[in-house]
């Protein structure tokens, strides 16, 4: 069951109030930040439209109003106890003030995983196979994982699918389509120029952020792919 | 007393004004940077058609010459999205390209995680564009988020200078130039430009099918001008992706009161947190569905959705509420309408809820089809046959 969100205690006390201005002024620092917070009627229009808010103990008004007031002990409770509920749909961007509470929230997560905070490490508890099939192989999901115990209430259709998995991948007309590792054939340059990509921006610092141990296989798959495509890169 | 001009919302007409729009029009913007050498805009290729966006302006929508930016979720679990999308373009016979220097958009991950940025997630939208226009074709993109998530790339691009010159600068790195296509335009919107094509070669009557449709958020609520409307659809109150396709292959379709709704997908939740995507879909979206419009069908135009609607209904099957209701999309449904095969191109078998009831109802031998896959799949199995071509699935 997922908890309540208790804003009536200050819950993270122990933080101190220099750390979650800190935090705050990264969210305020993005690029992003003045073309999606306006400030806040109080319509809720938002929340009518979220559908978070109708299963979580969510309120996209709140974080908006909270960004908004420059509330950093809320904001600091919200980045760690809210913004994983969200659903990333943008209903909320039907905001009448222009605001978009799904991207103030997009922002507030890229900064807790830039800093590491434990309860996204929490959020992204068993994520972690997701994080290293899209970075290493450029594909989000892919055949193989179509297993039952990863997917036990999609009943016994999963179970069919993964019994006939290579035949079923072969009766695809697409030739780019016959894999089973990825979604479609991927070019190795296509891979490479992903993994220069990942290098330049500073993406597998955010890894490292939130998971060394994934962060240590990515680095060992992805350098040694460059390496034998003629690059000398190293991520630390 | 105060005079106010009231009058009933089914009588009020909404003109669509491209002059009256709230925002600037991106394409003006786009080709005023180019001109300042700042980026190049990839055309869309002649011929093309035009729709019109939701506040009028006119959006090109690409013939052929299409460079086909593929869904890791429609071709990882339910390949026969795309594979339909593949053969309406051989149906017409025009020039598709089928790339293989592509990788997914990364925007499932980044909604889903937060872990990448605006730099990142901007080059891995280029390099693909560019990868496009290095061939000569352009971008029509499968998925509704990637469409989503690149509109809000392109606008980013067009107003943040400092992501555009760090963008530019990797893009050199990899030999590569800053390319932003004219129009980001999602399949589903060339479905539904051809869809007057697709009905002259219709020979599947759908006249007694009613479907019930859901918009994908990433397709209408992001950059939400750059949807197609039609005044006569919903008065262009919503954005007319879909319906209009459906009705012109004369499916009835029904209205529901949680249109609005997301499918509960949830990017994170999909994977991790599950309860809530079963229960959001069921509950929010199939079982009032069932309940307003019983519909033969669903149709929607994106990964997430058709995958959460669709196997989100076992649980929801378990604790008796009122689902059983298929779930395809919209290049499936034209598919199957042209005479495309259920199994061979429609790839029905990767979809969870039963839809033999509504095959049956449009006249298709479901066992008939189904022993024609089975007899190209012993094929395969045996060895005499490496894979199913298209020749195959036209048999």
């Amino acid at each position: 069951m997922p908890q309540a969100l208790d804003i009536r205690q200050n819950k993270y006390s122990d933080v101190s109030q220099e750390e979650k201005d800190r935090l705050f002024q990264e969210c305020k620092d993005d690029e992003r930040w003045s073309h999606i917070l306006y400030g806040c009627y109080e319509c809720g229009i938002c929340v009518a439209a979220c559908p978070s808010a109708r299963f979580y103990d969510f309120s996209p008004r709140l974080i908006a109003q909270a960004v908004a007031r420059e509330d950093t002990d809320l904001v600091y409770t919200l980045m760690n106890d809210s913004v994983w509920d969200c659903s990333q749909c943008f209903s909320c961007d039907r905001c009448p003030r222009g605001n978009s509470p799904g991207q103030i929230i997009t922002v507030m997560r890229e900064v807790a995983v830039k800093n590491g905070l434990n309860t996204a490490k929490e959020a992204l508890e068993g994520y972690g196979r997701i994080i290293y099939k899209i970075m290493s192989t450029g594909s989000q999901v892919s055949p193989d994982m179509l297993q039952p115990n990863a997917f036990p209430d999609w009943g016994h259709h999963v179970h069919e699918i993964a019994d006939n998995l290579e035949v079923w991948r072969k009766a695809l007309p697409p030739e780019t389509l016959h894999t089973i590792e990825t979604g479609w054939k991927v070019d190795e340059k296509t891979i490479i120029e992903l993994y220069l990509i990942w290098h330049m921006t500073g993406v597998m610092d955010l890894i490292l952020g939130i998971d060394e141990g994934l962060h240590m296989i990515l680095v060992d798959v992805m350098e040694e792919r460059l390496e034998e495509a003629g690059y000398d890169i190293e991520f630390d | 007393m105060i005079h106010l001009p009231v009058t009933k919302a089914s009588e009020r007409i909404f003109k669509i004004d491209p002059d009256k729009a709230p925002t600037h029009d991106l394409k003006e913007e786009l080709f005023q940077l180019e001109k300042e050498g700042e980026l190049e805009v990839i055309r869309v290729p002649e011929p093309y058609m035009e729709v019109k966006t939701k506040y009028g302006r006119i959006k090109k929508i690409p013939v052929e010459k299409t460079w086909h930016h593929k869904s890791c979720g429609q071709c990882g679990h339910i390949p026969g999205y795309s594979t339909s999308i593949f053969w309406l373009n051989r149906a017409f016979g025009l020039d598709y390209f089928d790339p293989t220097d592509q990788t997914s958009c990364t925007a499932w991950n980044y909604y889903a995680s937060a872990t990448s940025n605006p730099e990142a997630q901007a080059a891995v939208a280029i390099r693909n564009f560019a990868a496009a226009h290095e061939v000569g074709y352009f971008p029509l993109i499968h998925c509704g988020t990637s469409f989503g998530h690149y509109k809000e790339v392109r606008h980013a691009l067009v107003h943040q200078p400092e992501l555009r010159r760090k963008v530019r600068d990797i893009m050199k790195r990899l030999g590569k130039k800053l390319v932003v296509p004219e129009e980001v335009v999602h399949y589903s919107e060339w479905v539904l430009a051809m869809k007057d094509r697709i009905a002259e070669r219709q020979v599947i009557d759908m006249s007694n099918i009613t479907a019930t449709v859901h918009p994908a958020c990433h397709y209408h609520k992001l950059i939400e001008e750059d949807a197609i409307y039609d005044s006569e659809i919903y008065g262009a109150q919503r954005s007319a992706i879909i319906t209009s396709t459906l009705k012109a292959l004369g499916i009835n379709v029904a209205d529901y009161s949680t249109w609005f709704d997301c499918c509960g997908f949830g990017f994170r939740h999909i994977l991790v947190s599950r309860d809530f995507s079963r229960s959001f879909s069921v509950q929010r979206k199939i079982e009032v569905m069932k309940e307003e419009a019983n519909p033969d069908i669903t149709v929607t135009h994106d990964t997430g959705c058709v995958t959460t609607l669709d196997q989100s209904q076992v649980v929801g099957k378990a604790h008796n509420k009122k689902v059983g209701l298929p779930v395809m999309a919209d290049s499936q449904v034209a598919a199957l309408a042209m005479g495309a095969h259920p199994y061979k191109v429609l790839q029905l078998h990767w979809h969870n809820t039963d839809n033999k009831p509504f095959l049956r109802k449009i006249g298709i031998d479901v066992d008939k089809s189904w022993a024609e896959f089975e007899a190209e799949c012993e094929l395969i199995k045996s060895g005499k046959k490496e894979y199913m071509t298209w020749e195959d699935a036209e048999k």
